[in-house]
């Protein structure tokens, strides 16, 4: 690819990329979130067109414009978001838009089970091609993805932040079948924010920030923190400094919790945990394993079916969200957007929504929108959210900005307990860094933190014990400092119980 | 009321026949449904999709049969009650595929257009209420007919039952067996992985709202040129409702559709008869007829009290496809 150059409405995504790949390497290509690196595929690939730029395959120039025609020229792309039809089995999603070799009738499954089967074998991919897709694993899914790409002849394989979904386990698998892969000569582009994912698996990398190519350089002579300052652009501290944690009364305690999920499913099974003042408790889990409706109930959004919820004290068992935030808890939610704001209020109104009805933001019953426009303006300021008016609506912020601005607003409550789910989600190393900062800081202050989070890195990172999450249990509690990232991995994966 | 005029072989003989025949227009329009909504799209307008195929296919047929084409006249009728439904399918699909306008709201309009139409085309071009066309003769199948019981209950049928049956298979052939219906099928489920495996989503939705168009318009037209020969305001007693329903009960299959429309052709047939035995009692006792009535919408309403809540549809259903977004 040479010289890219894709524009959007207001932004541009790739000024001038070059990138190139060959066969048998695991190229990987990182940056951060908005650098590009999703765009540059999607213009390989046929969804996007490229504004400026050529694009060379096998010798010749080629300009696809539809994934079908890039799809025939041997690329296969592996989505963030799996592309699967959930009640087919895999055989159906593989031969999905292909054509049968006795159109109109369908594939002959039994003969394609089989073939399936061998091609599955051939890479070490493990998969059952007449199962649905919806029994399987989120890391079989992903292997189902990568058998579709082979079985249409794929010689170039994208992968879209493979990692971001899988236990470590499942990492260690699939960078182990890419290693193969590439051992057969496929050409493979691994596309990542992980540092140690990339300097682990790949041959090259190119580091992309702000649309360009800051360098191409062999994965020998890189390592994490110069790879860090190429993709932000300054140092960034990839951990941040803590000190021992100095844990006092209990504030928020689970005992014997027990929910079940919106198909009527048992969700949570009898889940008990403490949070103690000045200390982070994290809970770590392959997401879809309880920890969503924890956060639920305990905020009181989802009833619990058994078990009781204590905060501060005072019971907060299936209360009103209102009551238990009253008790102190100030909660992070894991969906931003759907239930961390309303979006098209404007920034203002989001930074006092739970406060608004108290004075001074209303007195004798009307609003008093130059108080109100203060205490934003204050708060803005205080977390840096980053916006030319507080009058603008809440949806104008960029991830990062919107999610200060969550933050801002439910510490400016002063909480007494802190629930933040997947605080980082989707977010770049340097609203990253600010969001840890700014849970640290609120820990060394006294707050008890409940943090839920499928990153395992930020689990690790910042909690002084850990709980594992596994089928709505705990599965096991460790201390922070210290824990063994492999013994974790493998309560995840449900394969190993410690006692509590 | 006398049960002995009621429960006896000949009369649950005819009671039978009759749910069969009346099956046909609810099932007809059901199969149709299925095929769309497998493809995402949800054809609320059904209800006036079949009143379109009925006035059109009654007026061709009533005008064809009094010149050279009369032989066929009924079935030049059926075929053009199927390009009427094909027109409101286009409708529909320009609406709600190209320009993505909110589904539920086509639907309905769909609905309101084809009664509004429908009626306003009749008034203006035949208007008298005395209209007839000359229906279908059974055709007995040879053999099948003397079966004892069954032969008279299955095989002395007009054409479109027969016609009916077929459909019933094909369908689910079409979608089961076919590439065609797994891309049908995917594009409901699924619309953005369709389009990454290379599957025109738009052009198989369009496919998939003709087809089921077309057999709504076939229901209708079956309904006003074969069953009752005559076309008037309200004639198609919201079937297109019913069906809708159906799909529902029968899970978004054709073999379940066929047992749900049979239940509902029964207790309509049930419905005439009754009523028509009160009329002749009039003894105490009787149930006032407008309750007979309801039976096949109370049946309607339990079916669906039923199904309530249990998810089986296509996960993409009403959701139009936007490109780039999931």
């Amino acid at each position: 690819m040479h010289g890219i150059v894709k524009r959007f409405p207001g932004v541009i995504a790739n000024a001038g990329v070059d990138f190139d790949l060959l066969p048998g390497e695991v190229h990987a290509l990182l940056g951060e979130n908005g650098a590009g690196k999703t765009t540059l595929m999607n213009v390989l690939y046929g969804l996007y067109r490229p504004d400026a730029g050529e694009i060379w395959l096998r010798g010749r120039r080629v300009a696809f414009s539809s994934p079908r025609e890039a799809i025939g020229q041997g690329l296969g792309m592996v989505h963030q978001h799996f592309m699967l039809v959930k009640p087919f089995t895999v055989a159906e999603n593989i031969v999905l838009g292909q054509r049968s070799p006795r159109e109109p009738l369908a594939h002959d499954m039994r003969q394609t089970h089989r073939y399936l089967r061998s091609l599955s074998g051939q890479y070490g991919l493990a998969i059952d091609p007449a199962a649905p897709v919806w029994t399987l694993s989120v890391g079989e899914q992903q292997r189902v993805e990568i058998l579709k790409a082979l079985y249409r002849g794929a010689e170039v394989l994208i992968l879209d932040e493979p990692t971001a979904v899988l236990t470590p386990q499942e990492v260690d698998d699939l960078l182990a079948i890419l290693r193969r892969l590439a051992g057969e000569g496929k050409a493979i582009v691994f596309i990542s924010h992980k540092l140690g994912e990339v300097l682990g698996v790949s041959d090259r990398i190119t580091v992309l920030r702000d649309g360009k190519v800051v360098e191409t350089l062999p994965a020998q002579a890189a390592d994490e923190h110069g790879l860090a300052r190429r993709m932000v652009g300054r140092e960034v501290l990839l951990r941040v400094s803590k000190g021992p944690a100095q844990p006092g009364e209990v504030r928020l305690a689970v005992q014997n919790l027990s929910a079940v999920n919106d198909r009527g499913l048992p969700a949570l099974r009898g889940v008990s945990l403490e949070v103690r003042t000045g200390e982070i408790l994290g809970i770590a889990g392959v997401a879809g394993n309880g920890q969503t409706e924890l956060e639920e109930v305990i905020t009181g959004l989802r009833r619990a079916t058994s078990g009781t919820v204590t905060i501060c004290g005072h019971t907060a068992t299936n209360r009103s969200p209102t009551a238990i935030g009253a008790l102190g808890l100030a909660h992070i939610p894991s969906d931003r957007y759907a239930m961390g704001m309303l979006r098209y209020f404007t920034i203002a109104e989001n930074l006092v929504l739970q406060r608004v009805g108290q004075a001074p933001f209303t007195q004798r019953g009307w609003l008093r929108k130059d108080i109100i426009r203060q205490e934003a303006q204050r708060l803005t300021a205080a977390f840096d959210v980053r916006t030319p008016s507080v009058e603008n609506p809440a949806r104008t912020l960029s991830g990062g900005n919107a999610q200060k601005m969550i933050l801002a607003r439910e510490l400016a409550r002063q909480p007494k307990v802190l629930l933040a789910a997947q605080p980082t989600r989707g977010l770049d190393v340097s609203a990253i860094e600010y969001v840890h900062r700014t849970l640290i800081a609120q820990r060394d202050s006294g707050v008890a933190i409940l943090l839920i989070s499928t990153e395992l890195d930020e689990i690790l990172a910042l909690s002084d014990r850990i709980a594992v999450m596994y089928e709505g249990q705990i599965v096991g509690v460790m201390d922070g400092p210290g824990a063994d990232i492999h013994q974790i991995g493998l309560m995840m994966a449900g394969s190993k119980r410690s006692s509590l | 009321m006398d049960w002995s005029l009621i429960l006896n072989w000949g009369f649950l003989i005819a009671l039978a026949t009759a749910g069969i025949t009346l099956a046909v227009p609810v099932l007809l329009a059901a199969l149709g449904e299925i095929v769309t909504e497998r493809a995402g799209v949800l054809n609320l307008g059904l209800d006036g999709v079949m009143v379109a195929g009925g006035v059109a296919g009654f007026m061709a047929a009533f005008y064809l049969q009094n010149g050279p084409l009369a032989g066929i006249s009924q079935w030049l009728g059926l075929a053009v009650g199927v390009l009427a439904g094909m027109l409101m399918g286009l409708i529909l699909a320009v609406l709600t595929i190209t320009l993505r306008a909110d589904q539920v709201v086509a639907g309905v309009t769909l609905v309101v257009l084809g009664h509004g139409v429908g009626n306003y085309l009749y008034r203006q071009n035949i208007g008298t209420l005395t209209a007839r066309t000359n229906g279908l003769p059974p055709l007995a199948l040879p053999g099948l007919n003397r079966i004892p019981v069954l032969g008279e209950i299955l095989f002395n049928k007009d054409g479109t039952v027969y016609l009916t049956a077929f459909l019933v298979f094909l369908v689910w052939f079409l979608l089961f067996r076919t590439t065609w219906g797994l891309k049908i099928r995917a594009v409901g489920e699924n619309p953005a992985a369709s389009d990454t495996s290379g599957i025109n989503v738009n052009l198989t939705r369009y496919a998939a709202t003709l087809i089921g168009t077309a057999l709504a318009g076939l229901g209708g037209a079956v309904l006003t040129v074969v069953q009752l020969r005559m076309f008037r305001e309200g004639i198609m007693g919201g079937r297109g409702w019913i069906a809708l329903a159906l799909v529902i009960f029968a899970r978004w299959r054709p073999g379940l559709a066929l047992a749900g429309a049979l239940m509902f052709g029964l207790a309509d047939a049930i419905q005439y008869r009754v009523q028509a035995l009160s009329q002749i009692e009039r003894g105490v006792g009787t149930i006032p007829y407008e309750f007979l009535l309801m039976l096949p919408y109370i049946l309607t309403i339990l079916v669906l009290l039923y199904r309530a809540g249990r998810g089986d549809a296509p996960e993409a259903l009403g959701r139009p496809y936007v490109k780039g977004s999931d």
